[in-house]
């Protein structure tokens, strides 16, 4: 028998739940531009439909600073605060 | 509290003997291949037959067979008991066969001694005599020799005590171990779990990495980083492994970590470089005297094959983060082609070879300092041909035409990067007629490359560059503005490196560079 050393972050892949969908949208949806270019032409696109469609709701509009990097800590917990839906943008 | 580790060994006959114990215990460790264990065993077994009615009398057999052969050959009657896994040696940590610890009260060592000195046994004996109140064993001192030294300890030997080392309760070793079965491949294993970069590799076995680990002076539980995308942990021990599967030697572990600590920046931004469909990766450049004490290469083939330090250096950075981070070709590398770049680019400057300051000294380090500079590179070494010029403005000239194909010849005023890397002879045309400074390399290669804006615009020839619609707003006096390739000569970087013949430059491109993207980043290396 051989033993090797793990060579990874050991994390074990844990299996992540969507959350329940009701059917409903309600309450703010966030859309999250992550600064690809034309990412705000489809997202603008997509907050003119969902206001016409569901008067209801807000939309309310992020921006990552560079499409480069990951999402800075602060803008990830201040969506995760202020939204109950949001859309991404990703990728061209 | 007794002075040394508790044990518990059995004997030949299969009987459990513990240490700490309730009676006086005399504990003799042997190896059955040393000369002066043999001297030694028969008066053990002397002192045995005077004491052992109140006294434990243990020689200890550092292995299986031996411990027989020793009873056979001197028709021992004491008990013998097993530590043909060494952990026991290990832990008394002595260096010479026999080594002996007389505890009186079962825990307290009163005696120790190592090898065969007569005194010092005649000494143990009239001790044991006196504190178990006998009389001392009948040994036929006469006979013996006054002096003989004892053997290693079979513990100590390279390869046992590495294992040894890596199982002990104060390892350094901390990382899951994966048990691989023997009727199993281990490079098929490693294969099958995703550690590779296609290539082989060396199987990270606890002893391979303890020897990794003396290449530094780090604690190996030390966090250098979280390596993105899955901001794992990138201890120096983890790294370690990922170095040793690479096929580095100890001493280029810190190249590896500086060169970790370099792209693990937010300057860097790692995660971006590997992420991008463009298809960057980190080439790395060594300078200071750390290139020759590891043997690097910044001559021949510096940017090619054959090299260990350079090829496993940079492989090392690649597999930590592969393993570490977790990005993987499919996963968050979504590079459109690839490039070898993302097997290993590491080499060395070759700073003994024009009068230009060292990649690191015009960072601001010291000469003296060892340090790894890395880029955010997509493609390269792209060869730059010249076997005419006789003038330096000329062969500048050529090393300015030569990066026109930076992301695509048309793109001008590009806020890229590049990496030049300038071979000798080219080197010497461009110093023939006196110092030709780096500052005025890169402006020539800007002035050899510019050209009017309009030639940027998107045309039938090609689609790429400014928009018609933009280029409809400008004027013509704007569309006849001259640019040259680079935004800034601050993005252009010279380094030389190469063997003595062959007029044959080469030049790495860049991916995007800035606080959107990347910035190169230099790490001072430790010094061992």
């Amino acid at each position: 028998m051989t033993i090797i050393l793990d060579p990874t972050d050991e994390t074990v892949p844990v299996n992540r739940q969507i959350t329940p969908r009701d059917g409903q949208v309600s309450g703010v949806v966030g859309l999250m531009d992550i600064r690809k270019p034309r990412g705000n032409i489809l997202l603008d696109e997509l907050e003119r439909l969902l206001s016409d469609r569901m008067p209801g709701i807000e939309v309310r509009r992020f921006a990552k600073p560079t499409f480069a990097k990951p999402c800075p800590d602060d803008l990830r917990a201040q969506m995760k605060a202020e939204c109950d839906f949001v859309i991404e943008g990703l990728a061209d | 509290m007794a002075d040394k580790p508790s044990f518990e060994l059995t004997d030949l006959d299969g009987s459990s003997c513990r240490y700490p114990a309730p009676e006086p215990s005399l504990i003799c460790f042997v190896k059955e291949d040393c000369e002066t264990c043999n001297t030694a065993a028969p008066v053990i077994n002397a002192f045995y037959k005077a004491y052992g009615k109140s006294a434990n009398v243990w020689m200890i057999s550092q292995s299986a067979d031996g411990s027989v052969i020793l009873k056979d050959r001197h028709n021992l009657t004491l008990p013998i008991l097993d530590d043909s896994d060494l952990k026991t040696s290990f832990a008394y940590d002595f260096n010479i066969v026999p080594a002996v610890f007389w505890c009186p009260d079962g825990q307290t060592v009163d005696t120790t001694f190592e090898g065969f000195v007569k005194q010092e046994w005649q000494d143990l004996s009239q001790v044991m005599a006196t504190s178990l109140n006998t009389d001392a064993a009948p040994v036929d001192w006469a006979a013996l020799p006054d002096w003989r030294p004892g053997c290693g300890s079979k513990h100590l030997d390279p390869e046992i005590n590495e294992r040894l080392k890596a199982e002990a309760d104060d390892s350094p070793i901390r990382a899951r171990k994966i048990e691989i079965a023997s009727a199993d491949d281990v490079a098929e294993f490693m294969f099958d779990q995703g550690f590779s970069d296609g290539l082989p590799l060396v199987p990270p076995t606890p002893e391979r990495v303890l020897r990794m680990l003396s290449g530094t002076r780090r604690n190996p539980k030390e966090v250098i980083a979280q390596m993105p995308p899955n901001m794992g942990d990138a201890t120096i021990e983890k790294i370690a492994i990922n170095a040793v599967m690479a096929g580095c030697k100890p001493e280029y572990l810190p190249v590896v970590i500086a060169s970790i600590e370099a792209i693990c920046t937010d300057a860097f931004n790692v995660h971006g470089v590997m992420a991008t469909t463009m298809g960057a990766s980190p080439v790395l450049v060594v300078n200071g005297p750390i290139r020759e004490r590891i043997g690097m290469n910044s001559g021949l083939m510096a940017l090619g094959a054959g090299n260990r330090a350079n090829a496993t250096i940079g492989r090392a950075v690649r597999l930590a983060v592969r393993n570490i981070g977790g990005s993987r070709p499919g996963g968050t590398d979504r590079s459109t082609m690839g490039s070898p770049l993302k097997f290993t680019m590491c080499f060395a400057e070759r700073e003994e070879r024009s009068d230009w300051s060292p990649l690191h000294v015009e960072r601001g380090f010291k000469a003296e300092d060892s340090v790894v500079t890395a880029f955010a590179m997509t493609s390269g070494p792209s060869l730059i041909v010249d076997q005419e010029s006789r003038e330096p403005d000329e062969i500048a000239g050529t090393l300015g035409l030569g990066l026109e194909s930076v992301f695509l010849s048309k793109y001008h005023m590009l806020p890229v990067d590049t990496l030049l890397v300038v071979c000798p002879e080219h080197i010497d045309t461009l110093m023939k007629d006196g110092p030709y400074s780096k500052e005025r390399l890169r402006e020539r290669v800007q002035e050899v490359t510019q050209k009017p804006l309009r030639d940027m615009v998107a045309n039938q020839v090609s689609g790429a560059g400014m928009t018609r619609a933009a280029a409809a707003k400008l004027s013509d006096e704007q569309l006849d503005r001259i640019v040259p390739k680079f935004a800034s000569t601050d993005y252009i970087h010279i380094v030389v490196a190469g063997s003595d013949a062959g007029k044959f430059s080469g030049a790495f491109h860049g991916w995007v560079t800035g606080e959107i993207g990347s910035q190169s980043v230099s790490r001072k290396i430790e010094e061992i």
